[in-house]
C-alpha cells in the first residue's frame, strides 16, 4: 500500500518547478491530487500524461490565489466531490528581487498577497472542511531566506517569515481538531527561478552548501510526502530546513 | 423534516441540549459551552445540512441561536 493511498490533496501553484514536482510526487504516492494554477488550461496535458502512468489522480483546478471567492469555490467543490481533504500545500509563490531604496510598491503587494495573504486565506477555507473530519496536515512552503535573511530579499523573505510564524501559530490553533501544520523552507533549488542566475553567484552560493550541490525539487517533494503522511502523526508546528545545511 | 427541525437538532446535539432551552436567551455569551470549537462545529453542521457556505464575517457574527436564523436568510434559508 501506497504511503498516501486515497488522500485527497490540494496543491496550489503547480505550473512548474517545486509545486508541478510535489503534485507528482503526491499521485506518485497514490494521493488524488488537486493541482492548481492561474492559467486555464495549463495543466492539462500534463495531468493527462501522469494520470496515464501513476495510481494516484491528478485533476487540474484553475483559480487565482488572490481571488478569495473563486478559490473558496473551487474548495468547495472538491470537498463536495470527496468529503474530505486531507492535504494541503501551500506552494504558490513569486519573488522579485529588489533592493532597499528601489523596492516597488506593487511588487511589495503582489508579494504578500501570493505569498502570505493567500497562505493564510487558503488556510482558513480548507481547515473548515479538514474540521469535519478531525484530520489533516497543511504544508506551506517557506524559504530558506526566511530563516536567515538575504540581500536583495528582504520584501521575499518578509513573505515567507510571515508564512513560518502562521505556521506555528496555526499548528497551535488548529492541533485540538487533529489538523497539523508544518513548513518547509527550500534553500536554493533548481527551477526556473534561477534560471537567469550568473554561473559565478551560483557557484558562491553552492560552496555555501554543505552538502556540496543545489537542490532538486524533489528533495522539497520528499519532504512533503513525509509531512503529508501518518509517518509524520506527531509532528506540527515545525520548520523543515531543505537546504542541504547551507550556512547563510 | 422542515428546516426548524434540523436546525434545532443541531443546536441540540452540538450543545447537547434540549430542544426546550432553544430561544433569545441562548448566545454564546450565556451558554458555557458555546466557545470556539462548538461555534465551528455548528458552523460545519449547519453548512453540511443546508449545503452552503457562511461567509468569514456571517461566521463572527453567529453569536446566538436567534442570530443564526436571522443569517441564514441571507442563503435563501428560511428557518420555519
Amino acid at each position: 500500500m501506497k504511503e498516501l493511498e486515497g488522500k485527497v490533496a490540494l496543491v496550489t501553484g503547480t505550473s512548474r518547478g517545486i509545486g508541478k514536482c510535489i503534485a507528482e510526487e503526491l499521485a506518485v504516492n497514490g494521493a488524488i491530487v488537486y493541482a492548481n494554477a492561474r492559467k486555464e488550461n495549463c495543466l492539462n496535458d500534463w495531468a493527462n500524461e501522469l494520470n496515464q502512468k501513476y495510481s494516484g489522480t491528478i485533476y487540474p483546478i484553475y483559480f487565482d490565489v488572490t481571488d478569495f471567492e473563486k478559490m473558496k469555490l473551487e474548495v468547495y467543490k472538491v470537498w463536495k466531490e470527496n468529503q474530505k481533504i486531507d492535504v494541503l500545500v501551500n506552494n504558490a509563490g513569486i519573488e522579485y528581487n529588489e533592493n532597499i531604496g528601489m523596492l516597488k510598491r506593487e511588487h511589495i503587494s503582489e508579494m504578500f498577497a501570493v505569498n502570505t495573504i493567500s497562505v493564510i486565506e487558503l488556510t482558513q477555507i480548507v481547515a473548515k472542511f479538514m474540521m469535519r473530519n478531525k484530520k489533516g496536515s497543511i504544508i506551506n512552503v517557506a524559504s530558506v531566506v526566511a530563516r536567515y535573511g538575504s540581500s536583495g530579499q528582504s520584501v521575499y523573505s518578509a513573505t515567507k517569515g510571515a508564512v513560518i510564524s502562521f505556521t506555528k501559530s496555526a499548528a497551535k490553533e488548529l492541533g485540538k481538531y487533529k489538523i497539523r501544520v508544518n513548513a518547509v523552507a527550500p534553500g536554493l533549488n533548481d527551477t526556473d527561478m534561477i534560471t537567469e542566475t550568473s554561473e559565478d553567484y551560483l557557484q558562491r552560493r553552492i560552496d555555501n552548501i554543505a552538502l556540496g550541490r543545489i537542490g532538486k525539487p524533489k528533495d522539497v517533494a520528499n519532504s512533503v510526502i513525509f509531512l503529508a503522511s501518518d509517518m509524520s502523526e506527531y509532528i506540527s508546528g515545525q520548520v523543515l530546513g531543505i537546504d542541504g545545511a547551507v550556512c547563510m | 423534516m422542515n428546516s426548524l427541525s434540523k436546525y434545532n437538532e443541531i443546536f441540540c446535539e452540538i450543545f447537547n441540549v434540549d430542544n426546550s432551552v432553544l430561544n433569545d436567551e441562548f448566545t454564546a455569551n450565556t451558554v458555557e459551552k458555546w466557545d470556539s470549537i462548538t461555534q465551528m462545529s455548528l458552523i460545519n453542521r449547519l453548512e453540511d445540512c443546508f449545503d452552503i457556505m457562511f461567509e468569514i464575517d456571517d461566521i463572527t457574527e453567529f453569536v446566538s441561536y436567534t442570530k443564526g436564523k436571522e443569517l441564514l436568510k441571507k442563503y435563501s434559508i428560511e428557518i420555519q
